[in-house]
């Protein structure tokens, strides 16, 4: 088999190709920043969990430290079970608050962990026993529209 | 007065009825033409020159049309993202917009329409005037099947070239989207890639658009080896197999587009 | 008379290759031996054939038995029979759209009979499995009448094609293959032009270069003499005749052109409407009474091949117009 110029043109295509993938890998994907290394799963209760949907991130501290890997609803106790993948390296202590948050004012829910100061850790399967559901802008507007009423009344 | 009414109906039907059935029959030749191709192909693995060769023809010689194409795409998605996206104050949003687009969408079915009507076309007037100057015949005569030393290169070629042009128009066109929303225009490069890196997930967004780059690839390849394989051997034959090589693979690959999506794309 | 015929074989046969042996011996082994092998091989072939010959008319190589051929409802041919023996020369004439391609094609198997057997060296090809077909077209060469090269390789590409393809030879060895096939046709210094570039007689001598490459035991030509000038005509008649009598095989010449075929060929079988009409040796063919040979010899234009298609008389076309009027 005799080199011929084609093959040069075929190895800088084929080379192309995959550098453009491997671009949309890195710089537009974030398979840079996805660990597929351990995690562990923690389940939440919420009441409401108001816009968060699956892949949403689970942050603490502004840092995310894993994903909503399933949403489902408990028939038993209708609440909503939210299933969270945590990264290995970060344990959370018991006491952790898990509250559905917004990102900005009309941006995407996420969960933020907020920890308190237990020495025991959530192990993997583990249920967060507090939790804070997301905000419902109607409820809010019905909190403030009632509490403006009750002032009113007051002042007389 | 009846009677012509009837008549005439009736031409209509059969002419339906007939166009159906030509159809239907041509479909199943070209099923059987696809298991003889992927059955012949161990010539084409085993010989890479060829295979090799027909990467060259579809695939290195596409690169400035799709790269062109890339670029432009990307950059007016910048623009025309930019224009509504700032009406609700998400201009940040325009590197989401443009990489979702692109690595979901129009990477993969603008560069299978373009592929279609270069490479693709390109693939059927060849063979097509081959089975024409009676070099498909002369090649059978000399004990050599055509199938395997003609048409499985060429569909391999076309399905190895199909990918990494859809990878290629996607890069340039988010790059494109980058030159105009953050250099000419001036939204923030660091959210500009930021929430894109956010958002874009590899495994859902990309792997599934490459997916689809190779469904395309194949489809396109295929329908352009059998119209060649199967074009009458005059002049008039081979140019209306061109036409029906780039029409039949267009479509094919906006309906397989969507049943894709539909697939890969539930429950987000 | 087949005796002698053999001997003359031997004496002339191709000599263009024993010669082009010496001329391209080069200081390296493989060739060398290369050209010892080549005549040892030749040698024995016509060996082979003397006594083949010599016995009595052992089986014919192309043997078709009352064949009949039908497409699309259009019979082609009707109880077609005729035989060739090996070491032949036979022309099949006849006037365009008679059925002779469709001889041929029956011939390298592409197409079945609807009726008989078509046997090539005993085997009858409908038999035969699509392996069995390939071996079988592997002993055969068929020039295309206008060449059909294959249009994106060179010349020497085209003529290797088949030694490529069917052996594992190394490059060497096929490049001396290449240009002994080449040196027989005229045309080794041609070897490296693509098809684009070659004008239609030389072409064609590149096709025949490439169809004997691997020295097929049945040549069949494809109107090789049509759009030919004189001086190719004339080339290609002789390495017809040369080539027949080197390979030890059969030839089968499909033609209308009478005088160039009935200087050449040792046997003609002439159709008409999908039957065989006559036979005989060019001398018997040129000495006939039958009024088809006759028109077709001295190329009448009415004979029992009519000049008019069939249609109504003329007297009804221009009276039914004029009642009309």
């Amino acid at each position: 088999m005799n080199r011929t110029i084609i093959d040069l043109w075929v190895g800088v295509f084929v080379a192309i190709g995959l550098a453009s993938l491997v671009f949309l890998a890195l710089k537009v994907g974030n398979l840079s920043s996805s660990n597929h290394g351990e995690t562990y799963t923690l389940q939440a209760r919420f009441d409401n969990i108001g816009g968060l949907k699956v892949r949403a991130p689970v942050k603490s501290a502004g840092v995310v430290v894993g994903r909503v890997r399933a949403i489902e609803f408990d028939p038993e106790r209708y609440v909503a079970v939210v299933r969270m993948d945590i990264d290995q390296r970060y344990p959370f202590p018991k006491d952790t608050i898990a509250t559905i948050l917004t990102s900005g004012l009309l941006g995407e829910q996420y969960v933020g962990m907020k920890v308190g100061g237990d020495v025991d850790m959530l192990k993997n399967g583990d249920t967060i026993k507090q939790s804070q559901s997301a905000v419902v802008l109607e409820d809010l507007i019905g909190q403030f529209l009632f509490s403006k009423a009750a002032e009113g009344t007051e002042k007389k | 007065m009846f009677e012509k009414l009837f008549s005439g109906l009736r031409s209509v039907l059969t002419f339906l009825g007939r166009g159906l059935i030509d159809r239907l029959w041509r479909l199943g030749f070209a099923a059987r033409f696809f298991l003889a191709l992927l059955l012949h192909s161990g010539t084409a693995l085993r010989r890479p020159q060829l295979t090799l060769r027909e990467v060259y023809f579809s695939g290195v010689l596409s690169l400035i049309i799709i790269s062109v194409s890339g670029l432009f795409v990307g950059m007016v998605l910048g623009l025309q993202g930019y224009d509504t996206l700032q009406r609700y104050g998400s201009s940040e949003a325009l590197g989401i917009l443009v990489a979702l687009s692109l690595v979901r969408e129009l990477g993969p079915v603008v560069a299978g329409l373009l592929f279609a009507s270069r490479a693709g076309s390109a693939i059927t007037a060849e063979i097509g005037l081959m089975k024409a100057t009676e070099q498909i015949s002369a090649m059978e005569m000399m004990a050599v099947n055509p199938i395997a030393r003609v048409m499985a290169p060429r569909f391999w070629g076309g399905v190895i070239s199909m990918p990494l042009l859809a990878a290629l128009f996607s890069a340039l066109g988010v790059c494109g989207g980058w030159l105009v929303g953050v250099v000419l225009i001036g939204v923030d490069d660091g959210a500009f890639w930021g929430q894109m890196q956010a958002t874009v997930d590899f495994r859902q967004d990309i792997v599934n658009g490459v997916i689809k780059s190779v469904v395309f690839g194949v489809a396109v390849s295929l329908i352009a080896v059998f119209e060649g394989f199967d074009a009458p051997p005059t002049a008039e034959g081979v140019s209306r197999a061109t036409t029906r090589t780039v029409v039949t693979s267009s479509l094919a690959i906006l309906a397989l587009d969507f049943v894709l999506t539909a697939f890969m794309f539930r429950g987000i | 008379m087949r005796a002698s015929l053999h001997l003359k074989g031997v004496k002339n046969a191709d000599f263009d290759l024993q010669r082009v042996g010496h001329r391209l011996t080069r200081p390296t082994g493989t060739s060398l031996s290369f050209a010892v092998m080549m005549s040892c091989c030749l040698v024995e072939s016509r060996l082979y054939t003397l006594a083949y010959d010599f016995a009595v008319d052992a089986q014919p190589l192309v043997s078709i038995d009352n064949v009949s051929f039908a497409y699309d409802r259009r019979v082609i041919l009707k109880g077609v029979s005729l035989s060739i023996p090996r070491g032949r020369l036979v022309a099949i004439m006849g006037a365009s759209g008679c059925g002779k391609t469709t001889l041929l094609r029956l011939i390298g198997a592409q197409i079945m009979p609807s009726q008989g057997e078509v046997r090539i060296d005993g085997a009858a090809t409908h038999t035969l499995d699509q392996d069995g077909i390939f071996a079988l077209r592997r002993r055969m060469g068929l020039l295309f009448q206008f060449g059909a090269l294959f249009t994106d390789m060179s010349v020497f590409d085209n003529v290797a094609f088949q030694i490529r393809e069917h052996t594992d030879l190394p490059e060497s060895m096929v490049r001396d293959l290449v240009m002994l096939k080449l040196q027989a046709v005229g045309l080794r210094g041609a070897q490296d032009l693509m098809p684009g570039e070659l004008s239609g007689g030389m072409a064609r001598r590149v096709a025949l270069a490439r169809a004997i490459a691997l020295d097929p035991v049945l040549m069949m030509y494809d109107e090789p003499f049509t759009g030919l000038d004189p001086l190719s005509l004339g080339v290609i008649g002789q390495l017809i005749r040369k080539l027949n009598d080197a390979l030890g095989g059969s030839s089968i010449i499909v033609t209308h052109d009478v005088q160039e075929s009935l200087q050449l060929v040792d046997y003609v079988y002439f159709v008409s409407d999908g039957r065989i009409v006559a036979q005989g040796t060019p001398d018997e063919i040129r000495a006939s009474n039958d009024p088809w040979v006759h028109q077709f010899i001295w190329a009448q234009t009415d004979g029992p091949v009519p000049f008019h298609y069939p249609a109504r008389p003329m007297r009804d076309v221009m009276l039914r117009s004029a009642r009309r009027v």
